[in-house]
C-alpha cells in the first residue's frame, strides 16, 4: 500500500491508461507546458510528448467537439476542463453531441470519451467559477457521471472511465486535490455504479457524493462522540449509473435518511434519491427524508459566508438532530 | 510592430481595414494637443494610483486577507487610463476579470474596491462578486466578467441599447489575447458588424493567456486582423504609450459614433505578475523577459519621462503623486480591514428583483428551496 494524493491518483490513472492504450490522450487548457492549472497533469507532457498531451487555446466548445469527433473515430480522448464552470461554453458539444450520438445513430456510433475537471465551491472564487453540474449532466441519458471523494476512488474510477465505451464526466474537487489515501501497489479498477459504505452505522444513513462525503464523515464522528448516534455514510461515487441497492439496503437497516450534497437543492441529485427511497423503501422509513444542500443562491464570494452557504459538519449535525 | 501612416480623419474608413496611426500622428492628434499640463499630470496620477492599489492588493493577498482568483493589472495601466480618458458621456466600458485597472478611471473608489477584494459588506458588490466582478453601472462600468469571452456579446448588447436609444455613444469591450478564440466572440463580431453596433473590441494583448503565449494559442497574426473576415476596421496600438492609446481609441470612438460600425483595436501591453495571484509564473517566460520590459517599456516610466522632458512635472512632483497614491491605497486597506463581512441574510438577497422589491411582486409560488 502507499499513501498518495487525490491529484496524483488522477494523474497515475491517466498515465497508466495512456501507457496501456495508445489511443488514449489528454487535451485541455494548460495541461502540457504549464503542467495543468491544478497540476493534475504534472509531468505528463514530458512522459508522453505533445502528440498525446495537447495544450489547447481557450476554446472549450471547439476542443470538446474535436475530441468527440476523434472518439467517434475510435480514439479515446480525455478532455480536461480547467473547471466544469468553463464547460458551460461547451455544453452543446457535451449534451447534444456526446450524449446523443449513440442513440441518434441507432447504436452505430459510440463515443468513448472522458470529460474531467474540478467542480466545486468553497474556494472564494464567486458565482461564475463555482458550478457543480453533476445534476445537469446526469439529467442527460447517454452521459455517465462520477464524483470521487477520495484518492483511492479517484484512481479506480478514472481508469474505469477511460476504458468505458460511453462518455463519462468526472467531477473532481480542488479542495480534495491534496487529500491522501492508501492505494494498493497493484492495479485496481472500481466499477461505475458501485457505491461505497464509507462508515458503518445503525441509527441513520447519510447519502452523499464528492466532498459532501468528507463533510458527512466529520459530522458522523461528532454525532457518535457527542450524541451517541451511530451514522452510516454512503458515498455514491458514481451518480449515473446509480447504485440503488446499497442505498436501499442501508435505509432498510437504519430507517432514517439524511441526504447531503454541495449542489443547490432544486432538481439536485438528492431530489432524485429522495424519490427513489420513498418509491422503493417507503415502509422502511421511520422519519421523513431530510436534506442538506448548498443554500439556494448563486455562490457568494465572501469567504466566511461561502462557508455558511455550503454544507458543513455543523449543518449536518444540526440536520440530524432536528430529525429527532 | 507595424505602424502604418494613416490620416487621422480617414475619409473612407468603411473601406479601410487597418487604420493604425503612427506614433507621431498619435502624439500630435488633436485629443492630445488639447491636453493641458494639469490633465497630463492627471493621466500619470491615475496610472500611479492603479499600481499603488495593485501593490497593496498583492501584499494583502499574500497576508491572507484576500483569497480566490485575483488578477492584477500591473504593467497594463496605460491601456485603461488612456482609453477611459477619451470617453464621452454616452460611452460605456465592460471588461474581463482583470478589472481593477478599469475601475478607477471609470470613477470607482479604492475603498469600495479593496473592501470587495476582502469580501466585505462595504465592497462595490457587497462582497458578493470579488476581484473578478467589480461593477458600477451608474458610472457606465458594466464589470468585471469571469468567464473568458463571456463579456464580448454583452459589449455588443450594450452598444445595441445605446444605438436603440438614439444616443451618440459606444461600448468599449476589453478582452485578453486568449479570449479571441472563444466562439461567443466570433458570433458577437458577426452580429456587431451585421447589425452595425457601435462596439469597440479592445484586445489587451499582454502576450500570454495564463501560461500560453500567443503563438501557441492563436492562428494568424495580428489578432485584430480577424476583423477583416467580418468587414470590420482594425488597428494596432503601442499600448505602453498612453498618448498613442488615447489617439487611437479616440479615432475609433469617433468612427463608431459616426458610422455605428464596430471595430477591433489590438493593444500591445504586458503583465508583470503571474496570471493570477496563484500562478507562480515559472514555466512559460523568464525573469529576464519581465525585467527587460519593465526597464525599457514601463508605461508609467515612459510617460513620466515624457512629462519631465517637457517640463510638465519635476521628479519631486512625481514623488508627491506616488506618496499620495500610496496613502490612498493604505487608507483603502484600513477601510477594508475594518469593514464588516456581510450578514448571513445577504446570501439570499440580490438573487431576484421581486424578492428584493416585495412591493412589485407579481409571481406566486416558491423561489428558494432551502
Ligand atoms: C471559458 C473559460 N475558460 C477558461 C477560463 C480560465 N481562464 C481564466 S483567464 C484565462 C486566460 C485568459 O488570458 P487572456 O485572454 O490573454 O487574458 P489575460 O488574463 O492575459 O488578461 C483562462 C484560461 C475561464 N475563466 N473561462
Ligand atoms: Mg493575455
Amino acid at each position: 500500500m502507499r499513501l498518495i494524493t487525490y491529484r496524483d491518483a488522477l494523474r497515475e490513472a491517466m498515465a497508466e491508461e495512456m501507457t496501456r492504450d495508445n489511443r488514449v490522450m489528454l487535451m485541455g487548457e494548460e495541461v502540457g507546458l504549464f503542467d495543468g492549472a491544478y497540476k493534475v497533469s504534472q509531468g505528463l507532457l514530458k512522459q508522453f510528448g505533445p502528440k498525446r498531451i495537447i495544450d489547447t487555446p481557450i476554446s472549450e466548445a471547439g476542443f470538446s467537439g474535436i475530441a468527440i469527433g476523434a472518439a467517434m473515430m475510435g480514439l479515446r480522448p480525455i478532455v480536461e476542463f480547467m473547471t466544469w464552470s468553463f464547460a458551460y461554453v461547451a455544453f452543446d458539444q457535451v449534451v447534444n453531441n456526446a450524449a446523443n450520438m449513440r442513440y441518434m445513430s441507432g447504436g452505430l456510433i459510440n463515443v468513448p470519451i472522458v470529460f474531467r475537471g474540478p467542480a466545486n465551491g468553497g474556494v472564494n472564487v464567486g458565482a461564475t467559477h463555482s458550478h457543480t453540474p453533476e445534476n445537469l449532466l446526469a439529467n442527460m441519458p447517454g452521459l455517465k457521471v462520477v464524483c470521487p471523494a477520495t484518492a483511492y476512488d479517484a484512481k479506480g474510477l478514472m481508469k474505469t472511465a477511460i476504458r468505458d465505451n460511453d462518455p463519462v464526466c468526472i467531477l473532481e474537487n480542488t479542495i480534495l486535490y491534496n487529500d491522501k489515501s492508501e492505494i494498493p501497489d497493484e492495479e485496481y479498477l472500481i466499477p461505475l455504479g458501485l457505491a461505497d459504505v464509507k462508515r458503518e452505522g445503525k441509527d441513520l444513513t447519510i447519502v452523499a457524493h464528492g466532498r459532501a462525503v468528507i463533510t458527512s464523515l466529520k459530522a458522523a464522528e461528532i454525532l457518535e462522540k457527542e450524541y451517541k448516534i451511530s451514522v452510516e455514510v454512503i458515498d455514491l461515487r458514481s451518480i449515473r449509473p446509480l447504485d440503488e441497492e446499497t442505498i436501499l439496503k442501508s435505509v432498510r437497516k437504519t430507517h432514517r435518511v439524511l441526504l447531503v450534497e454541495e449542489n443547490k437543492p432544486f432538481c439536485g441529485v438528492d431530489a432524485q434519491l429522495a424519490f427513489l427511497i420513498q418509491e422503493k423503501a417507503f415502509d422502511d422509513l421511520d422519519a421523513p427524508i431530510a436534506r442538506v444542500s448548498a443554500i439556494d443562491a448563486p455562490q457568494i464570494y465572501s469567504m466566511p459566508l461561502e462557508k455558511l452557504q455550503l454544507p458543513s459538519p455543523e449543518r449536518v449535525v444540526k440536520a440530524v438532530l432536528a430529525m429527532g | 510592430m507595424r505602424s502604418q501612416q494613416m490620416p487621422l480623419q480617414a475619409p473612407d474608413l468603411k473601406s479601410a481595414y487597418n487604420v493604425t496611426l503612427s506614433t507621431e500622428a498619435a502624439v500630435n492628434a488633436p485629443i492630445n494637443q488639447a491636453l493641458k499640463p494639469e490633465a497630463k499630470i492627471d493621466l500619470l496620477r491615475q496610472m500611479i494610483r492603479i499600481r499603488a492599489f495593485e501593490e497593496k492588493t498583492v501584499r494583502a493577498y499574500q497576508q491572507g486577507h484576500i483569497g480566490g482568483f485575483c488578477h492584477t493589472y500591473i504593467g497594463q495601466e496605460s491601456v485603461a487610463v488612456g482609453t477611459v480618458s477619451v470617453l464621452e458621456e454616452h460611452d460605456h466600458v465592460i471588461t474581463t476579470y482583470r478589472d481593477h485597472g478599469h475601475a478607477f478611471p471609470m470613477g470607482m473608489g479604492m475603498n469600495e474596491c479593496m473592501a470587495e477584494l476582502f469580501g466585505k459588506y462595504t465592497g462595490c458588490s457587497k462582497g458578493k462578486g470579488g476581484s473578478m466582478h467589480f461593477f458600477a453601472p451608474d458610472k457606465r462600468f458594466w464589470g468585471g466578467h469571469g468567464i473568458v469571452g463571456g463579456q464580448t456579446p454583452l459589449g455588443a448588447g450594450i452598444a445595441f441599447a445605446v444605438k436603440y436609444q438614439g444616443l451618440k455613444g459606444s461600448c468599449l469591450c476589453f478582452m485578453g489575447d486568449g479570449a479571441v478564440n472563444q466562439g461567443a466572440y466570433h458570433e458577437a463580431l458577426n452580429l456587431a458588424a451585421l447589425w452595425e453596433l457601435p462596439v469597440i473590441y479592445v484586445i489587451e494583448n499582454n502576450r500570454y493567456s495564463m501560461g500560453t503565449c500567443q503563438a501557441s494559442s492563436s492562428a494568424g497574426n495580428p489578432l485584430a486582423k480577424r476583423a477583416e473576415g467580418y468587414g470590420m476596421n482594425w488597428a494596432m496600438v503601442r499600448g505602453n504609450h498612453i498618448l498613442e492609446v488615447r489617439a487611437q481609441i479616440r479615432a475609433a470612438l469617433e468612427y463608431t459614433w459616426e458610422t455605428h460600425r464596430p471595430m477591433i483595436l489590438e493593444i500591445d501591453t504586458y503583465r508583470y505578475r503571474g496570471h493570477s495571484m496563484s500562478d507562480p509564473d515559472q514555466t512559460y517566460r523568464t525573469k529576464d523577459e519581465i525585467a527587460a520590459y519593465r526597464t525599457a517599456h514601463d508605461p508609467i516610466l515612459l510617460f513620466q519621462n515624457i512629462l519631465k522632458g517637457d517640463k510638465v512635472i519635476t521628479a519631486e512632483g512625481v514623488e508627491k503623486i506616488e506618496e499620495a497614491a500610496e496613502a490612498e491605497a493604505s487608507t483603502a486597506l484600513d477601510f477594508a480591514l475594518q469593514s464588516p463581512f456581510p450578514p448571513e441574510s445577504e446570501i439570499k438577497r440580490d438573487v431576484y428583483w421581486e424578492e428584493d422589491h416585495p412591493e412589485t411582486k407579481t409571481s406566486q409560488g416558491t423561489l428558494f428551496f432551502n
